[in-house]
This record gives structure tokens, sequence and C-alpha cells, in this order.
């Protein structure tokens, strides 16, 4: 027996099962060889059981990660991954596989190991370079700024500028303190 | 009062091609699960934690909050058509979704689809930047009262790992005929999927490119800042918007006969023709504002943005304060739109 499933948008005919809805799903049924032709709503035909290759309507990214979650950065499959779930919301690793959205914002540390080559080969990049939010994420940008100034007295050393490295780590120095000051931990070590 | 959105009334720059710049962020709330891990509590707090915030911005931003559920199905589809909120806000659980729209409609926070929040910017013309600009600003009046996951690492988190790190989504709609006329659309498109870029039809994800209305968006979001984003897009946006207007000027110089005939043609049917299907109508109307900004054709007081609208069927239906089946549906759509463009050519 085999099954092939076309939705037809506008028939104006109803269901031949419950007869109330319209009819939106074309299910063509072959058995032995002789082909039978029913008009039946989405939820009957799904109640049939004839829709499950139709749950999948439309081929969007969600559907393709599945595919590219198992996948090492070579591009081969690699041994499946045990399933894990996430600590906090309870969400599993093979739910993620199934529908590529995950439970919670936890999930990307429980599941760090698995997401990491897989966003690097959606965004060629797991460096966010962008907004930080204002407020909450104080501590990101200061952290950022010191990054930076840090990397700029590396230069300086390195080009033996040594007079413009003093300056950046006095700037460093000043920027910390003024953490400190504002009562935030900084446990940025050098 | 024309129930228009304002972008649609065309006033921006280069949007005789640029219908629209949109600029879309996901965020959601830290420590709760995404909208489809949710269970109806949590989404009921979810709901009154965001109402509240959207509340503490209205002195700046007046935004109308709405639950899904109270909103009839034709008027969800209008807001869908509108690109107010996307398809998916229609799906089920409708109970846990909710909208918020500025009145201009320019603004809108969908609540609960994907992600917790999807806040959109929405402006006539190429202003990729100015859209940022507002989308970034609500960002930061709500974040000073919601608490957003966030990774130093990968930026905004989100349901999807695709749309992590700035979390934004850039687009334009553009309207390409002359590009598609002379064939040249479809290596345009090759090229920008080898930079990262998304092309897809009216209707975002799945739909067809019907009236030469094409959405091009960033296909990744992570590892440049927004502003390197919308900078790429703004200045690809700017080559093909270039090349369109190269190749109307080609088609002016090398088959105005051709040309004229076409749009005459598709004018005529217009303010002639009793049934029209929506895909009949999407084209023809794309050659009519063709022959529009190429002085072929009279203007009208209607834009292109806003007679689109018209084709639509949920728009239809809300006009016309009733459900219509499809061939009353194909009558009306005729019918209104034969009576705007013979009355407003007359006028003009």
């Amino acid at each position: 027996m085999e099954n092939s499933h076309e939705p037809r948008a506008d028939r104006a005919q109803l269901c031949q099962r419950c007869e109330t809805q319209p009819a939106s799903v074309h299910v063509t049924t072959v058995v032995n060889g002789e082909k039978f032709d029913r008009y039946l709503c989405e939820d009957c035909a799904r109640q049939e059981g004839a829709y499950h290759l139709m749950l999948v309507p439309q081929f969007t990214i969600q559907h393709v990660l599945g595919g590219l979650i198992g996948l090492n950065p070579s591009g081969q499959h690699k041994e499946p991954t045990p399933d894990k779930s996430c600590p906090d919301c309870g969400y599993s690793y093979q739910q993620f596989a199934e529908t590529g959205r995950l439970g919670c914002d936890r999930c990307y540390q429980a599941f760090a190991e698995e997401l990491e080559p897989l966003v690097k080969r959606l965004h060629g990049s797991v460096e966010h370079h962008g907004k930080v939010p204002r407020r909450s994420g104080q501590d990101i940008l200061h952290q950022r700024t010191l990054e930076e100034l840090r990397a700029k007295m590396k230069d300086a050393i390195t080009q033996e500028a040594f007079e413009e490295a003093a300056r950046w780590r006095d700037e460093i120095r000043a920027l910390e303190d003024q953490h400190i000051e504002q009562g935030s931990q900084d446990n940025g070590a050098v | 009062m024309e129930p228009f959105s304002a972008w649609m009334e065309a006033q921006g720059p280069d949007a005789d091609i640029v219908l629209s710049s949109r600029i879309r962020l996901a965020r959601n709330l830290k420590d709760t699960r995404f909208p489809n891990h949710m269970a109806a509590e949590d989404a009921e707090v979810m709901l009154g934690k965001v109402g509240t915030a959207i509340q503490g911005v209205s002195g700046r931003w007046p935004l109308g909050f709405q639950r899904m559920g109270e909103l009839s199905p034709i008027n969800r589809q209008v807001l869908v058509e509108k690109h107010l909120i996307s398809p998916a806000m229609m799906e089920e659980p409708i109970g846990f979704r909710a909208i918020a729209i500025d009145d201009p409609e320019s603004i809108s926070i969908m609540v609960n689809e994907e992600d917790h929040l999807r806040i959109q910017a929405l402006l006539s013309g190429l202003q990729l930047p100015e859209a940022w600009s507002v989308a970034d600003q609500l960002d930061d009046q709500l974040e000073s009262a919601l608490d957003f996951a966030f990774d130093a690492r990968l930026g905004y988190l989100t349901a999807c790992p695709t749309n992590i790190g700035t979390a934004m989504r850039a687009s334009v709609m553009v309207h390409l005929p002359a590009l598609v006329l002379t064939r040249q659309a479809p290596q345009v498109f090759t090229t920008l999927a080898q930079i990262g870029m998304v092309v897809r039809g009216l209707y975002g994800e799945g739909s067809d490119a019907v009236g030469n209305i094409f959405q091009i968006s960033n296909q990744v979001s992570l590892g440049l800042g927004e502003d390197e984003f919308i900078h790429n897009l703004t200045t690809v946006t700017q080559q093909i918007v270039g090349r369109e207007r190269h190749a109307r000027e080609y088609l002016r110089h090398n088959a105005e006969l051709m040309l004229a005939d076409r749009v005459e043609r598709a004018w005529g049917l217009m303010s002639h023709a009793r049934i029209m299907t929506s895909e009949e109508a999407l084209r023809l109307l794309s050659e009519v504002k063709l022959g529009q900004d190429l002085n072929l054709l009279p203007a009208t007081k209607s834009t292109f943005a806003q007679l689109t609208l018209f084709t639509r069927p949920g728009f239809l239906q809300s006009q016309t304060g009733r459900e219509l089946n499809t061939g009353e549906r194909d009558q009306m759509r005729a019918t209104l739109l034969r009576k705007r463009l013979q009355e407003e050519a007359q006028s003009a």
C-alpha cells in the first residue's frame, strides 16, 4: 500500500469523512494495484494517520537543521550523541534534533559541546560582535572594553612602544578601579 | 481614514523600487522556557510581564497590546498581509500569543512567536539604519524592565540557533519588474546567496515571488555587528536598485512599443475585468506600477503597496465586513481595484 498526498488549496468540496469541514487534502491510496481517491479535511487526514508524510509541509531551516545536527565539521556523520537533557528545563537533545529549536536559554550551556560546530557551520563564526544589553550587560561591556585595551597594550609592547603601553596600562587600571568603586564585581584577570 | 500602514504611502528614499525596510530583533527572557516548550501557566506569566513592560514604554511608544485570541481570524490574517506579524502567529497555541502595534503600524512586537519577543520596525523605502535606530531604542527601553537571555560569546540567545548573535533580521522588500523581464533576476539572486543574503517571495518563507516583489534579508546573524549587517544589505540593495533602473532604461530605449503594449494591456484588464484571482491581480498591478514609474500610464493616488493589499483575502474581507468565499473574493477584488483605478485616473 502506498499513499500520496497533495494539498488542495481551494477545493470547495466537503471532507468525505466528517462532512463538515472543507476538504483540503487529496489522499490517494493504492491497494493491490487498485487506486482510491478521497478528499479529506486536515484533521481527518491526520486522524486517519494518512497525514504523517505531510506533517513537514515546508522545507524550512528548522527541518534542514535536523540533518546538520549529527554532522562533524568535515561533513561526515559522527556517532550519535547519547541523549542528554537540559538540567533546567528538561528538554532533550533528541527533541532539538527533531524540531531545530531549543527549550530555554540554558540549553545553550547544556548542549554547548554539540552546538558549537553547528553554530560555526550556520554562521561561520562563534563570536558575537553586536549589541550588548544596555542595563544587564554592563559587566560584559566593561569586559569588552578591557579586552580591547589589553590588546592595544600588547600591541604596543610588541612594537616596543613602551610609553604608549604604559598609557594603556594606566587606562586599564583606571577603568578597573572605577568598576570596583561602582560596586560591581570584576573578576577579570590579565 | 484609509486602513493602510504609514509606510505604504511610499514617502521614503527610493520607495518606487524599495517598498519597505524592516528590522526584526528576537529577544528572550532569561531563565524562561522558549514558547515551543512552554506550559499554559508559563505563557500567562510571560504575557503578564511583557504586557507590563510594554505599558512601561507607552510614554514614548504608545502601543496597542492585544492577545491573538481576542482578534477575529480575518483581523489576524490582515496583520499577516500587512507584514505586522508572521504567519506563525496564526498557528496554535494562539492563546499563548499577543501582539503590540503602534498607530502608524511602523512598530510591532510579536509576543511568543518562535521567540518570546520579536521587535519589528517597518519603514518606507531604503531606510535600514533608521529602522534599526527605532528597534534598537525600543529594545533598550524594554530591556530596562526585562532580563533578556544573553551570552557574552553567543550574543542574544534564541529558540533556533540560526538566529543567535545579533538575533537581527534586516530585510528589504523590492519591486523588480525590469530585472525579471530582462531575465537578470536569477543571476542577481544567485550572487546574493553567495554573499549570505536570502531572497524570498512577498510573504516570507516558502512564498512565491508573484508580482515581481522580493524580500532580501541577511541569512547570518552572528559574527558581525548590527551596523555591519545593515551596511552590507544597504549597499547590496543600492546596487540592485541601480540595476533595476538601468534595466528599465534599457527596455524604454530598446523595446518601448512592447513595454507600452504590455503595461497598457495590464491597465485595460485592471480597469475593466470583473473577476480576478489574487495572483492575476498582483501580476497586473506590478505591470501597472512599472508603467506608472516610466510615465507610460496615469498616476494614481493609491500607492502600489496599498493596491497590492486589495489582492489579499483577509484585507478584502475586512473591507467588505463579512466572510467571502473564493468566488466572491475574486469578484470583490476586481470591483474594488477597478473602481480605484478608474476614479483615481480620472481625477489625476
